[in-house]
C-alpha cells in the first residue's frame, strides 16, 4: 500500500472540500463535509482498491488519515 | 463451497402482501427534518409500510398466498411441504408459525411445515430448501412464505434503524416439473460477524429481563434498548459490498455467465447506497436492478419478492426471465439464486 495514493483516493471520496487542503496529518472527523455517508464511501473506497474491510472501530478509533492508513495497512 | 443445483423445480407464481397503513419518514417526531432528508437522500427510503399492532407476519403471508393460490388455481391438497422464514414468528419459539399456517391456509395434514428463522438472507434459503424437496419429485408443490414486521424490532427513538424497516410477506410456489431448468445456488455464512445485526437481550444467551426494556445511550449516541435491534451501519455496509458482488460472481463464473445472461438481478433492498455500489461493482445497467426501498424500505426476507411483485411485475408474467437473485445480511448469511424463469403469475400487490 502506498500512502500518498491512499491519501489521494481518500480525499476523492469530498465532493466539496479542495483535495489541497487535506494532508495525512488531517484529523478527517473534524472535517466540515465529514458525515455518516463520506465515511460509507471512504468504506467503499478501501475495499475497492485494497480489498480490505474497514470496521466501526476503525473509524471510531483513529484520528488523522495517517493513522487510518496504518491501521488498513495493518490488515 | 456450497454451490448447489436443483434440478427439475420451477416457480410457478409469487405474490406479496404489505398493510395499507404508510408511514412516512419526513413526519418521523424523533429526528430533525435536516436528518431524515439526509437519510432519505443516502438511504433511499421516503415512507415506509406499518403493521397495526395486531398483525403478524404470518397475516401478511396468508394475506399474499390467499391470492396466489387462487390466481393459479391451486388444489390445496397438492401442497406437500410448506416453509415459513421469518424472524418475528406468532409466539415466542414455540409453536413454529408453519404449523398454524398449515392450518390456516386449509393445507393437507399430510404437510411439512415448518419455520426457518433467517432474515435479509432469507427468501435465498427458502427457496433452496424447498426446491431440495420438490428435486426428487417425491413432493410436487412447495409453498414458501417469508417475511417479517419488521418495524416493530427497533427502537423507535434509534436513528440508525427506525426509519429503514418496513413491514410485509410474500408468498412463492414452485413444483416439481422435469423440464425445467432448476434452481443453481451460492450460499455462505460468517458467524464472526453476529453481532453486526443483533438483538441482544430476550432469548437464552442473554435472559429477557426488567433491564431489557430500559433506554440507553450507545457510544455513537443512538438511544436504544436491550431488546430493540442493534445495527452496526459500517461492519454492515462493509459486508455488504464485499460479499454481495463476490457471492454473484462466484455463482456467474460456476455458471460461465456473463451480465448479458441476466434480464434482472434483484437484491435484498437493505439500504439504497449499499445496493448502488453493489450494482457497480457488478457493473449491471440501473435498468436491470430494480428498487422497493423508496416506498418500502428494508422488509427482510420479503424485500426480493415485494421487489419483484412491485417493480418487474407485468415482465415476470409475459416473458421468459434470466433472474440473478441475492440476500444477504443479519447472521452474517449470505446466498444467490440464478434461475431461468418461465412465465408465471404474479398477481397484483395485497394491501390489508
Amino acid at each position: 500500500m502506498d500512502k500518498h495514493q491512499f491519501l489521494q483516493s481518500f480525499a476523492e471520496q469530498f465532493d466539496e472540500t479542495d483535495p489541497e487542503t487535506i494532508s495525512l496529518e488531517t484529523k478527517f472527523k473534524e472535517m466540515e463535509e465529514w458525515s455518516s455517508m463520506v465515511a460509507l464511501m471512504i468504506i467503499a473506497m478501501v475495499d475497492e482498491n485494497y480489498n480490505k474491510k474497514i470496521t466501526g472501530s476503525d473509524l471510531r478509533e483513529t484520528g488523522t488519515i495517517e493513522e487510518l492508513y496504518e491501521r488498513v495497512s495493518a490488515k | 463451497m456450497a454451490l448447489l443445483h436443483n434440478k427439475n423445480v420451477a416457480i410457478r407464481g409469487i405474490s406479496a402482501c404489505v398493510p395499507k397503513h404508510t408511514r412516512k419518514n419526513i413526519d418521523n417526531p424523533f429526528f430533525s427534518p435536516g436528518d431524515v432528508n439526509a437519510f432519505i437522500n443516502n438511504v433511499g427510503v421516503e415512507e415506509l409500510r406499518i403493521a397495526e399492532p395486531e398483525v403478524c407476519t404470518s397475516d401478511l403471508c396468508v394475506a399474499a398466498a390467499e391470492k396466489l393460490l387462487d390466481e393459479l388455481n391451486t388444489d390445496r391438497t397438492e401442497i406437500g411441504i410448506l416453509v415459513f422464514v421469518s424472524q418475528s414468528p406468532d409466539y415466542y419459539f414455540l409453536p413454529n408459525t408453519a404449523c398454524i399456517l398449515q392450518d390456516r391456509l386449509q393445507l393437507s395434514k399430510e404437510t411439512l411445515a415448518f419455520d426457518i428463522p433467517l432474515g435479509c438472507s432469507g427468501y435465498i434459503y427458502g427457496l433452496n430448501l424447498v426446491a431440495s424437496y420438490l428435486s426428487s419429485g417425491q413432493i410436487k408443490k412447495g409453498l414458501l412464505l417469508v417475511g417479517d414486521t419488521a418495524s416493530k424490532i427497533p427502537y423507535p427513538k434509534d436513528k440508525s434503524s427506525s426509519l429503514l424497516f418496513g413491514d410485509a410477506g410474500a408468498a412463492t410456489i414452485l413444483e416439481y416439473d422435469e423440464r425445467a431448468g432448476g434452481l443453481h445456488f451460492h450460499m455462505a455464512t460468517d458467524g464472526a460477524g453476529y453481532k453486526a445485526i443483533i438483538v441482544p437481550e430476550g432469548g437464552f444467551r442473554n435472559r429477557f429481563t426488567e433491564q431489557s426494556l430500559v433506554e440507553y445511550k450507545s457510544d455513537e449516541g443512538l438511544i436504544r434498548t436491550p431488546h430493540s435491534l442493534h445495527l452496526d451501519g459500517f461492519d454492515v455496509f462493509s459486508f455488504g459490498i464485499s460479499e454481495a458482488p463476490k457471492t454473484c460472481k462466484k455463482l456467474m463464473e460456476h455458471l460461465h455467465l456473463t451480465n448479458e445472461d441476466i434480464d434482472y438481478a434483484i437484491f435484498h433492498q437493505a439500504n439504497r447506497m449499499m445496493n448502488e455500489k453493489i450494482r457497480k461493482k457488478l457493473g449491471l445497467p440501473e435498468d436491470k436492478v430494480p428498487y422497493s426501498l423508496k416506498h418500502f424500505g428494508n422488509t427482510s426476507s420479503a424485500s426480493i419478492p415485494l421487489t419483484m411483485v412491485t417493480a418487474t411485475r407485468i415482465k415476470l408474467q409475459e416473458q421468459i426471465n434470466r433472474l440473478l437473485l441475492c440476500g444477504f445480511g443479519v447472521g452474517l448469511s449470505w446466498g444467490t439464486v440464478y434461475t431461468v424463469c418461465d412465465p408465471i403469475v404474479v398477481p397484483e400487490l395485497v394491501e390489508i
